[in-house]
């Protein structure tokens, strides 16, 4: 193995799937001369080739496109760019803006001027929400059962429960079915279904697949291979009840039970972590805790869209060239903070004075909603729910008047149960 | 005389209304009800008479590059969603040999709809 000290550039980008590649792209646009985009995998795109759905590119492409035809599409406005790339590639170490990394027969250090974080992020698997039984074969996360079908041909499994509503988990239950799998149920612990209503109808109505929400998997059975999965109804305090158990013959468990974004590079050179996203504190610049560490996409927090995976990784890159050359305008500190029902926002902390995206998830379904941002912008929803991440831009000069402290907060009427 | 009651999830707006469809015996139309808007029977009116979606699956390609056994597809318009299945099994016996372009079409009119399937990846290897 040899070490190949030192390779200088501008902008090291880390984690080449929709934000990476965007990222490395927008850098080389606004003039920072070397540019090298890192991808642990054999290839680029991260997630998206695998999704081969439909959905993606509406807001980016202004074209609706599956996962493949949107990498694709990125990959040709990166081609001529001079972007270094360089796959099977994998960051091990990160000290300021400085990345040690493995290729396939080195190790390389690389002294870059800024970073920019897009690992994006992976898979909450069945130790994350502690499901209970055996240990047998048979069990997968929703992703993992993705790529088995989708890249590498595999059925993973004839007879199939799936734990959890979220998009990933209901249009698992499609594919499976579309391809010759039987999909029993799915099974969500909250009282409402987690992904999109399109998802709902196109996904689970369309080929009769029953939910049940207020529910979980009491009970993996199985040798070596799945052979019955227990279910049961839960209250409103999350206690099972008794006697609502459900007995399905099943060789197979998805679950698609939440992601995470990808941080234990970031943690290695203190980047500090908001506890509600999983992802580093950033201001309205994309910027981490640390001098010249930017962070976009999925890193920072879970996106509903790759299209804003893709944007919010380009505005970070343009940040970033903006730090080198000494031009990054900080004016000021603004807090955001989360208030009444909203989960999380993003950014955390406002410092330029340049137009704001603000990103949020809200903690409850509401109807007739109100979303607020501090006294000074208002925008009105006929519905707000946790699994559709809403994104308020603000202009520049709204922001102007505010000194110290900005909350985000949401009003709205109890949403029926659906 | 007995009717048939639909209930169909709009998705034209986040409102997500669930439009009620009365039918007669003879799959016709009586009525549409519990919708907020015109979109919402407009809508409800093409979920029932005639519900279509787009295809989106793989097939097999034969190329060198073995990491790549599939090659991602969909059908270029909406088809019936009846006949979805249909259309899978079709896909099934489908292999292409690479080089395959982005957009290629792959299977020229599937199952008579007029629709094309075509590549969402390219495979030049």
């Amino acid at each position: 193995m040899s070490r190949i000290l030192n390779k200088p550039v501008d902008v090291a980008v880390i984690g080449g799937g929709p934000g990476g590649i965007g990222a490395a792209i927008r850098a080389k646009e606004d003039g920072a001369k070397n540019v090298v985009l890192l991808e642990r995998s054999e290839e680029l795109g991260g997630m998206l080739p695998q999704c081969i759905h439909n959905g993606f590119g509406l807001h980016y492409f202004k074209e609706e496109l599956s996962g493949p035809a949107y990498i694709h599409n990125l990959l040709k406005k990166m081609e001529r760019t001079g972007v270094d790339v360089m796959t099977h590639t994998m960051a091990v170490n990160l000290d300021g803006t400085r990345i040690t990394a493995l290729t396939e027969n080195s190790v390389v250090d690389i002294d870059a001027k800024s970073v920019i974080l897009a690992m994006g992020c992976r898979e909450r698997a069945r130790g994350a929400v502690r499901i209970p039984g055996h240990r047998p074969a048979g069990v997968y996360t929703a992703g993992t059962a993705q790529r088995l079908i989708n890249v590498e041909g595999y059925l993973p499994g004839r007879r199939v429960v799936i734990v959890g509503s979220g998009d990933i988990g209901m249009i698992m239950a499609r594919r499976l079915t579309l391809e010759g799998a039987e999909v029993l149920c799915l099974v969500e612990l909250l009282p409402f279904i987690g992904g999109l209503i399109r998802n709902e109808v196109q996904c689970l109505r369309d080929f009769n697949i029953p939910v049940f929400t207020s529910h979980v998997v009491t009970n993996v059975i199985g040798k070596d291979r799945v052979e019955k999965i227990i279910i049961a109804e839960v209250d409103k305090q999350r206690q099972l009840i008794p006697g609502s158990e459900k007995e399905y013959d099943a060789d197979t468990l998805l679950l698609s039970v939440g992601l995470i974004p990808e941080n234990e590079l970031s943690l290695l050179t203190g980047v500090e972590l908001n506890p509600l996203t999983g992802g580093p504190f950033v201001d309205d610049l994309w910027q981490t805790n640390v001098p010249g560490l930017f962070a976009g996409g999925n890193v920072v927090h879970v996106h509903d869209l790759a299209d804003y995976v893709t944007e919010s990784s380009e505005m970070a890159a343009a940040n970033a060239v903006k730090f080198i050359s000494g031009s990054l305008r900080t004016d000021r500190k603004l807090t955001v903070k989360a208030g009444k029902n909203i989960r999380y926002v993003v950014p955390n902390t406002i410092i330029s004075d340049q137009p704001i995206s603000f990103y949020m998830r809200v903690s409850w379904p509401l109807e007739n909603a109100t979303v607020r941002i501090g006294n000074i912008f208002e925008k009105k929803y006929t519905f707000v729910r946790p699994s559709e991440q809403i994104r308020i831009d603000i202009p520049a000069n709204k922001l102007k008047e505010v000194s110290d402290e900005i909350v985000v907060s949401c009003d709205g009427e109890e949403a029926i149960a659906r | 005389m007995s009717s048939i009651s639909k209930e169909i999830i709009c998705l034209q707006c986040p409102f997500a209304c669930r439009v009620k469809v009365e039918l007669d015996e003879y799959n016709q139309i009586v009525s549409i009800a519990d919708n907020k808007c015109p979109r919402g029977k407009t809508y409800a009116e093409q979920e029932v008479v005639n519900p279509v979606r787009v295809l989106t699956t793989t097939v097999r390609i034969e190329s060198n590059d073995s990491e790549h056994p599939l090659l991602p597809v969909q059908t270029r318009d909406a088809i019936p969603k009846g006949i979805l299945k249909d259309a899978m099994k079709e896909l099934a016996d489908v292999v292409v040999k690479s080089p395959v372009k982005y957009k290629d079409i792959i299977v020229q009119d599937i199952l008579g709809t007029g629709v094309d399937v075509i590549a969402t990846f390219e495979i030049l290897e």
